[in-house]
């Protein structure tokens, strides 16, 4: 079992890091742009650009939390997670 | 050309932050268990790339390959471009192969000794896990470059690799002839350099794998090729407001 474990949390560390919102917002926005694609509701050709301006927005999103999250660290809240 | 600055510079960062770990773990535990957990690494690496490649190769189409490949890549290239933003911006320190390296260093001494297969197992465990994931990483990065490189170029592969396995003897040579951690090297460029790359080519792919929903067939990005410039253009300005910003705001706090 802790084989197991451990095998997940290599994979875990290895894929997602200390920044587990850019991986979780790259999954969610390639998703949307994949329901895009399927469902053909938009143009095929927008389709890069949407997906590209979301990408942008989980930038934006991961370095506003870390401003957060360094902010915490430095007021005795949170830990630093800078690596 | 340009596929092997890239991948070599890649390949350097990753063979840089291996070399400190097993350079630490040689100079405060054991040597021999230090190089034996490196060439195990490199050995299992190097099954695991042949496996992968090969079940790649055979079982999946080239839209899930991209889309695959192309996701790990993005997510790695966001996330080495988000801290070296957050260090441009003086948000996070500066990463040190010096600092890395003292608390390895520091790490090590207070581990117990405990003796596995004759070996220190501590420094044998930590060089290992230091090198296959360190490895792992150039692993991924050498097929995206190299398999981008592959449509123009049917040697793409062979290039990206014989890059990186330079870059590799290179650190190597650096770190031998120095004896110490390579700080000198100027990490955070190189990471920001490198990260804007990871970043470009991870969006360019995935987003021509989502044509794996849609038929099979690769998606194609508005200007085909070229939008991998425009890519790498957004990027870079999307990270030069960035540590603007933060910094203004990092200055208005001080």
């Amino acid at each position: 079992m802790s084989l197991v474990i451990g095998f997940l949390r290599f994979w875990y560390e290895f894929i997602v890091g200390d920044a587990w919102e850019i991986a979780l917002g790259v999954v969610v926005v390639l998703a949307i742009g994949a329901t895009l694609v399927r469902s053909g509701t938009v143009s095929p050709e927008l389709v890069p650009l949407l997906v590209a301006a979301g990408i942008a927005v989980v930038v934006g999103v991961s370095l506003a939390m870390e401003l957060r999250r360094s902010a915490g660290a430095i007021s005795g809240r949170g830990p630093w997670q800078g690596r | 050309m340009g596929l092997a600055t890239g991948t070599f510079l890649a390949s350097a960062v990753e063979c840089v932050e291996a070399f400190t770990i097993v350079l630490a773990m040689g100079l405060t535990r054991s040597w021999r268990a230090a190089v034996l957990g490196t060439i195990a690494a490199l050995a299992v690496l190097a099954a695991v790339t042949a496996l992968a490649g090969l079940a790649l190769a055979r079982w999946i189409s080239e839209s899930l390959l991209q889309l695959v490949i192309g996701t790990l890549l993005l997510i790695f290239g966001l996330q080495w471009l988000r801290k070296a933003i957050l260090r441009s911006a003086g948000v996070q320190p500066l990463h040190q192969e010096e600092m890395i390296f003292a608390q390895e260093q520091e790490a090590a001494r207070r581990a117990g000794r405990e003796v596995r297969l004759g070996l220190d197992w501590f420094a044998f465990v930590v060089a290992f896990k230091g090198v296959f994931l360190e490895g792992l990483e150039v692993v991924f990065i050498v097929i995206t470059f190299g398999l981008a490189a592959s449509k123009r170029d049917p040697n793409g592969m062979l290039v990206a690799a014989a890059s990186a396995v330079i870059a590799g003897v290179v650190v190597l040579i650096a770190g031998i002839i120095a004896r110490r951690p390579l700080s000198a090297i100027p990490e955070n460029t190189l990471k920001y350099v490198v990260g804007l790359l990871l970043s470009t080519f991870g969006t360019f792919w995935a987003v021509e794998g989502l044509g794996y929903f849609a038929g099979g067939t690769s998606l194609e990005w508005p200007g085909g090729d070229w939008a991998i410039l425009g890519l790498l253009s957004a990027y870079v300005v999307l990270s030069r407001v960035a540590i603007r910003a933060l910094g203004l705001r990092e200055r208005v706090e001080a």
